[in-house]
């Protein structure tokens, strides 16, 4: 009899590890929520706001995700991890996708077994400084003491860039971006270094923010994109997919505002389909047809999530720069739709 | 009369198994067993299947792959070139340095403080037990936090020591300046302190999987040889005494065994100071003092002191009044009573707690992160888990080194006990 509880048990296991793998686009539906691993706080990128509702660029990119998947953008609980947990939050299943300046490089593929599904921002490292510290390049910073963020591709670019430039640095290793600010505010380090995207971010909190400048150097190349478990791709092309149909919907003039108008005149096939007027795009992936409609109505196209999150005019003021269109000589190209 | 021991043999029933007080125990025993190994088993499935489902597996050469990653505070030489099991290492010899200082500071400290929280004078003793108080009932990572941002926040920074052209000629001193001769600098990073260098050193012995700093060993050779040959001129002389009664004269002898040898190898080795001095963004030469190990040493020391305290109170509380009371009628000064007859005593009762202490103080190093001080947990359990996504293989590893640590100090400490318990003569 004991044998045969114990054999149970091992069955029992097994079931729930095979689980944990299996089709996550079924658990969000179930579950009538999306989880998303968000930023602990980086304003314009996926930051609580003062009411308390998460707002930023990675974020509207979950919200799209939720309206797709679920019908309704604001079903989306988000999880703020840090660079140092991440990685496990999303393997240990925690979460269901990762939207959180997080860098696609090789072993991240391979050795974390990850599956990064797109690039919503092109981006590369840089440093910042304070401007009374006299230093206009970041080839000058010998000796310096520079503030890190653990756990992040930036961490190993550092040690490259002044191995490679023969000059020596003093690390801080901190655990997020907060720490990182209080520490370069006081002084503790001169300078502080992490993606461009994340540095004009940072600058944009900090209440003297013109004494502090980005250096020209960019030390290396960030394509930072949503995340997800390696081994569902069901789940990948639904994310994939909502980046792109927002891509689409900027290169195609489809907004937030016109999408009704747009559906009810449009006569390009590719528009039509989709906004779920032909064909059956949605249901080929397990969604309904008129999901990726019902995300641009919520969030907007690409270039609307971007300036009002990021772009000029806003704190953070970044230019488009390689996240343009590709019809607008920047990198962001969305493979057909059909 | 018959009928007490009227048990019939042969009519074992299954019920006995939980009624029978014979067979009960070991019921319970093997159910308990057979628990545990099925708990082991599912959580070895799991682990399993786990890592199966992920495309993982269970491998340790990663140890053996480039870090990649620079470490702030290193007490061997490394660099961002060499491998993750060399960042271990480092990261293990910050754990341990910061429980070595701290557990000599904190018993230095809690001896102290629980010998003079009995002492006659009443406001000594109230501030000793305000001191105990405070200390055990805040949480130790707020004493960390709080000594960190104190030791950051009020430190000038490294450029307010600068003296410039113009404050030169007109005359002002720099907002900040050096301490101790201008050998010692405060900053908002760390403290410069001097360092030693050799003109003539030894060089390293390079063993392949490691090298050895020879100048630091032969000094640390030729104390530990001074020290035992003083030790054996200090018995030699009880000897004497014993034998005649006379002591011979040793102070001058002792002064120069174990002091000679040392001065005249420095000597020898052209032994310097490096002063730190103040080049671009930071003081360069010297060695730096991170704050993050400043803080984490020095709050832990005083946290544990508090728990140290009460131990070494305890123990000495539980001394019968007798024995004082015995010294005092002898004529013993209450300082010599309290080294000669009460500590003695109290020890035994004071070190089997004591362990558990150093052992606390020493995991609680792990708290380091909270400071951005790179220790094991730092390096192999942070950064290294981190780069290369091997979360079990450096969790067990982790695990596997705090527990080896600990047993290290409990043997080590156990060995102590032994020698001071009570011997039969
Ligand atoms: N792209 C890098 C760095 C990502 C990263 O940690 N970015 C910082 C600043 S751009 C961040 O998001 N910090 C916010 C936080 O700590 O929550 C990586 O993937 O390793």
């Amino acid at each position: 009899m004991k044998k045969t509880v114990f054999f149970g048990a091992l069955a029992a296991t097994t079931l729930v590890a095979g689980l944990a793998g299996a089709a996550t686009l079924d658990d969000v539906k179930a579950r009538g929520e999306l989880i998303c691993g968000s930023n602990t706080g980086l304003t314009g990128f996926g930051a609580p706001d003062a009411s308390g509702n998460w707002a930023g660029f990675d974020v509207d990119l979950c919200r799209a995700i939720a309206a797709v998947v679920l019908g309704d953008a604001t079903k989306v609980k988000f999880v703020p991890t840090t660079g140092e947990t991440r990685f496990t939050a999303l393997q240990s299943g925690e979460v269901d996708v990762l939207v959180r300046n997080s860098t696609w490089t090789y072993s991240r593929d391979s050795e974390l077994a990850l599956d990064f599904v797109a690039v919503n921002y092109y981006d590369g490292q840089g440093f910042m400084v304070k401007k009374d510290l006299g230093v206009s390049s970041a080839k000058e910073l010998d000796g310096a003491t520079v503030c890190i963020q653990t756990g992040t591709t930036t961490e190993l670019n550092l040690a490259d860039f002044f191995k490679q430039n023969n000059i020596s640095y003093q690390p801080v290793t901190v655990a997020d971006d907060s720490e990182a600010q209080r520490q370069y505010l006081a002084g503790a380090c001169d300078a502080y270094t992490t993606d461009a995207s994340g540095l004009a971010a940072s600058r944009a909190t900090m209440p003297d923010a013109e004494n502090h400048i980005i250096l020209p150097e960019i030390i290396s190349k960030e394509p930072l994109g949503p995340v997800v478990r390696h081994g569902d791709s069901q789940w990948g092309d639904v994310v994939r997919w909502t980046f792109y149909a927002m891509l689409i919907a900027e290169e195609k003039g489809v907004t937030s505002a016109n999408v009704e108008e747009v559906l009810a005149s449009t006569t390009d096939e590719e528009v039509k389909r989709l906004l779920g007027a032909s064909g059956d795009m949605g249901a080929k992936m397990g969604l309904d047809n008129d999901a990726f409609k019902r995300a641009i109505a919520a969030v907007g196209n690409y270039g609307e999530v971007f300036s009002r999150n990021i772009g000029e005019g806003t704190t953070i003021n970044l230019a488009r720069g390689l996240n343009a269109l590709w019809t607008q000589g920047g990198l962001q190209y969305a493979p057909p739709l059909r | 009369m018959a009928m007490a021991t009227d048990v019939p043999k042969d009519s074992f029933r299954l019920s006995m198994l939980i009624y029978d007080t014979r067979y009960r125990s070991y019921t319970i025993q093997i159910v308990v067993l057979v628990l545990f190994a099925m708990a082991v088993a599912w959580l070895l499935n799991n682990t399993a299947q786990n890592l199966a489902a992920r495309g993982k597996e269970f491998d340790f050469t990663f140890l053996w792959q480039r870090a990649g990653y620079d470490i702030g505070q290193q007490l061997i030489p490394y660099t961002n070139d060499s491998n993750h099991f060399r960042a271990l290492l480092v990261g293990l010899l910050n754990t341990l340095a910061v429980a070595f200082w701290g557990c000599i500071f904190a018993t230095i400290l809690g001896v102290t403080i629980g010998v003079l929280r009995l002492s006659r004078n009443w406001l000594i003793g109230r501030l000793m037990t305000v001191y105990v108080e405070l200390f055990r009932n805040i949480p130790l990572l707020l004493w960390i936090l709080l000594t960190y941002v104190i030791l950051s926040e009020t430190t000038p920074q490294p450029r307010d020591f600068r003296v410039t052209d113009e404050m030169a000629a007109a005359g002002e001193a720099p907002a900040a300046s050096m301490m101790i001769f201008d050998t010692v600098a405060v900053t908002n990073r760390g403290t410069n302190i001097p360092a030693p260098l050799f003109e003539r050193g030894l060089g390293t012995l390079d063993l392949g999987f490691m090298s050895l700093n020879l100048t630091f060993w032969a000094i640390l050779a030729v104390v530990v040889g001074s020290i035992w040959a003083n030790r054996r001129l200090l018995a030699a002389a009880r000897a004497q005494q014993e034998a005649t009664g006379d002591r011979p004269v040793t102070w001058w002898k002792s002064i120069l065994i174990l002091f000679a040898p040392v001065i005249v190898m420095l000597v020898a080795m052209g032994f310097h100071l490096e002063i730190p001095e103040l080049r671009g963004f930071n003081f360069a030469g010297g060695i730096l003092v991170a704050h993050s190990f400043t803080a984490l040493t020095v709050a832990l020391s005083l946290y544990t002191a508090a728990f140290i305290a009460e131990i070494v109170r305890a123990g000495i509380l539980a001394i019968s009044r007798g024995q004082s009371e015995a010294a005092f009628a002898l004529g013993l000064r209450p300082n010599r009573t309290m080294n000669l007859i009460i500590l003695p005593q109290a020890l035994r009762v004071i070190i089997p707690p004591l362990i558990s202490q150093y052992l606390n103080l020493t995991k609680n190093t792990s708290l380091g992160i909270a400071v951005s001080y790179l220790d094991l947990r730092g390096t192999l359990g942070g950064i290294t888990l981190n780069q290369t996504g091997r979360e079990l293989e450096c969790m067990l590893l982790m695990m596997l080194i705090y527990l080896t640590i600990s047993l290290i100090i409990s043997a080590v400490m156990n060995m102590y006990n032994k020698s001071v318990q009570l011997k039969a003569r």
